[in-house]
């Protein structure tokens, strides 16, 4: 009884009894959950268009981070860093195109996936030997990026609202409606759309997949940045990101695969849920909860929809 | 012109089918078992039994296992590294409350363990399929690595919250433990993965191994044709489980000597997955391969700059393995997506029809 009511009682009456706190947990949720969308977008984009699942998506933005914290270390002012890692990233796409895809088109989904596995440990020994394994500071002020909070009191109580977390919900929404007008609005936008509908009927209406790939893949590095300047803000860019990065995982198999809006709303439930089953519930698991609470939520989810929630229907023939 | 099968006939079905149908296979395996159990503990010395054997043995053995389940079934796991855990875990919780009992019996027990948690892990993937499943095994991925930390009765209570490994016997002489040499380690281990290879070989190639192709192919198919689902399933989990977890409690016990929950990290899942990949997916032999490319050629890499008196600094070395990791896992999959086994089997084929193409 005792554990019944600690489960299904405590927590919410804490929530109704402190609302300030309620509030300043879903804001946290929400911030996490914006940056895992921002992660899955990335995946979603190389999916929708090239059917891989690129598991090094997660490397790409430490990767991406890294680059243009070391470069700015080396000695470039930041907006040349800037500049210079999002030529990185092209070159990043065009290799990744030539060598890794070209050769590799029509084969299963899982060797594909592999493949992508190799592509994340190269670039971790990579970005490693060039710019040294330390974790470093993200360059938050050479960007302009806003230090410091907000108190809001609000509901009787006071939230804290970092204003790097409000940047970054702002940054996110503008990325995620210039990629929707550039999906809709753009030629390039309407052959990835072909693309990612029919490869072969896009093919036979002559638009070029090779070029296509290179563009995705370009333009998941560009999220990857962000994201990358982002999290690195949030605590220091090493390669130990990557196990945020395995949170968009859940994220992105919750939205179903192929879609953009369910990335972002997969990614909220995630990040709200997993900050408010860590904050209310985790103590009475002896908290940390928050490692595996996303995946179990996903799952959940999963049970209902196989396909996710915004997923194309699975159909199956014999 | 020595690997051809002109003149050996089968007289019975049973000789048909069995796994080395060609007698200069068997001559071959034969010559291998007795490398393995003769020459290496005789001549090995302890880098050679410590860090690059039984790690290899091990890691084989876990492939084995994930490729049941990834290989012949179909079901995308990475939460392989979870269930070694369990295994470890569950040797370590075994032997402590019944210490009379010998080590081995638990090592082995400790695998049924492992095989009920998979079979709960594995529930889902009735429901899930594909790249979806990933999900509902990297849930029982964190969920055990979480557990392995924060439920104190794992680990007995002690400060450390590692599991430690005592002296244990069989017939007297040390087997686990500080007091246990390289040598017997390495025999224990190659008895135990010799053991279960062989079994693994059969159920592969008997009536269940073909259910789990059957279900890997297309499992509405299989449905069709009366295979029952839930039962392929969840008998690949188990069985998959099983030798997942005894490939643990072995990595604790004879291999590492202590744990901590971190050693069954997240990594070790990848490390199984590309060991089953690079080797092939849904071959026994390839598990080897793949532990050879995955385990030993690090290794190998590493010792290469001494050897050629280059002087590279050591984070170098490690960037550089990592770097040389990864390009090697897209080059084996551009060269050949079907891994190593297929590699070897397309050699094997050719070595038949000599001198001839086909």
């Amino acid at each position: 009884m005792n554990i019944l009511h600690a489960i299904f009682v405590d927590p919410f009456a804490q929530m109704i009894s402190a609302p300030d706190l309620l509030v300043q947990t879903v804001w946290e949720g929400f911030v996490g959950g914006v940056l895992y969308s921002l992660i899955a977008l990335g995946f979603v984009l190389i999916y929708k268009a090239s059917g891989v699942f690129n598991f090094a998506q997660g490397i790409m933005m430490v990767f991406a981070a890294l680059t243009l914290v070391g470069l700015h270390e080396k000695g470039a002012p930041a907006w040349i860093a800037l500049a210079l890692t999002v030529a990185i990233m092209y070159a990043l796409a065009v290799g990744v195109e030539r060598v890794v895809l070209r050769p590799l088109v029509n084969q299963p989904d899982i060797i594909l996936l592999m493949a992508t596995f190799g592509l994340t440990y190269f670039l971790i020994g990579f970005g490693e030997l060039v710019f040294g394994g330390n974790p470093k500071a993200m360059i938050t002020e050479q960007l302009f990026l806003p230090s410091g909070a907000i108190d809001l009191s609000i509901l009787g109580g006071k939230v804290t609202l970092q204003k790097l977390d409000i940047a970054a919900a702002a940054i996110a929404l503008v990325m995620v409606a210039g990629l929707g007008l550039f999906f809709q609005k753009t030629r390039i936008g309407r052959a990835l759309r072909a693309v990612a509908d029919d490869h072969q009927a896009a093919l036979s209406v002559g638009i070029s997949l090779n070029q296509i790939w290179v563009v995705v893949w370009f333009a998941a590095g560009v999220v990857a940045l962000a994201t990358g300047i982002m999290w690195g803000a949030r605590s220091d860019v090493s390669f130990a990101l990557q196990v945020v990065a395995l949170k968009a995982l859940p994220v992105l198999i919750l939205g179903g695969l192929t879609s953009i809006p369910g990335a972002i709303v997969g990614g909220l439930i995630i990040g709200i849920g997993e900050k408010l089953g860590e904050f209310y519930w985790g103590p009475l698991l002896g908290g940390g909860i928050e490692r595996w609470l996303a995946y179990f939520i996903a799952l959940a989810f999963l049970l209902f929809r196989p396909q996710g929630l915004f997923g194309e229907r699975i159909i199956e023939r014999i | 012109m020595f690997y051809r099968e002109a003149g050996q006939f089968k007289t019975s079905y049973a000789a048909d089918m069995a796994i080395f149908p060609i007698r200069q296979d068997r001559i071959g395996l034969a010559v291998i078992l007795a490398i393995a159990f003769v020459a290496i503990p005789l001549t090995g010395d302890q880098f050679l039994l410590n860090t690059m054997m039984i790690p290899f043995l091990i890691l084989s053995l876990a492939g084995i296992g994930l490729n049941i389940l990834t290989g012949y079934t179909g079901l995308l796991s990475l939460g392989s590294a979870g269930f070694m855990g369990v295994g470890a875990y569950a040797c370590y919780k075994l032997q402590t409350y019944f210490p009379q009992v010998n080590i081995l019996v638990w090592i082995v027990v400790s695998g049924l363990a492992s095989s009920a948690v998979g079979v709960l892990f594995g529930l889902p993937s009735l429901r899930i399929k594909g790249f979806y499943l990933v999900v509902a095994t990297l849930a029982a991925q964190f969920f055990l690595e979480w557990a392995f930390a924060r439920v104190p009765w794992l680990y007995n209570y002690n400060d450390s919250g590692a599991i430690e490994v005592s002296n244990q016997t069989l017939f007297g002489v040390y087997v686990t433990g500080p007091n246990a040499t390289p040598a017997t380690r390495y025999l224990v281990v190659l008895t135990i993965v010799t053991a279960l290879t062989w079994i693994a070989s059969n159920i592969v190639h008997g009536r269940i191994g073909r259910m789990w192709m059957a279900v890997r192919d297309m499992d509405i198919a299989a449905e069709l044709i009366g295979i029952r689902l839930l039962r392929a399933k969840l008998t690949a989990f188990a069985v998959s489980s099983f030798y997942i977890g005894v490939a643990g409690a072995l990595m604790v016990f004879l291999w590492f000597g202590s744990a901590e929950p971190e050693a069954f990290d997240i990594n070790l899942s990848f490390q199984l997955l590309f060991i089953i990949i690079i080797g092939g997916l849904g071959s026994i032999v390839g598990a080897f391969f793949g532990a050879v490319i995955i385990h030993l050629l690090p290794i190998g890499l590493r010792a290469l700059p001494a050897l050629l008196h280059i002087n590279v600094p050591g984070a170098m070395v490690e960037h550089l393995t990592y770097m040389i990791t990864g390009a090697l896992i897209i080059g084996v999959l551009i060269v050949e997506p079907h891994g190593l086994a297929k590699l070897w089997q397309t050699m094997k084929q050719k070595l038949r029809v000599w001198p001839f193409p086909y």
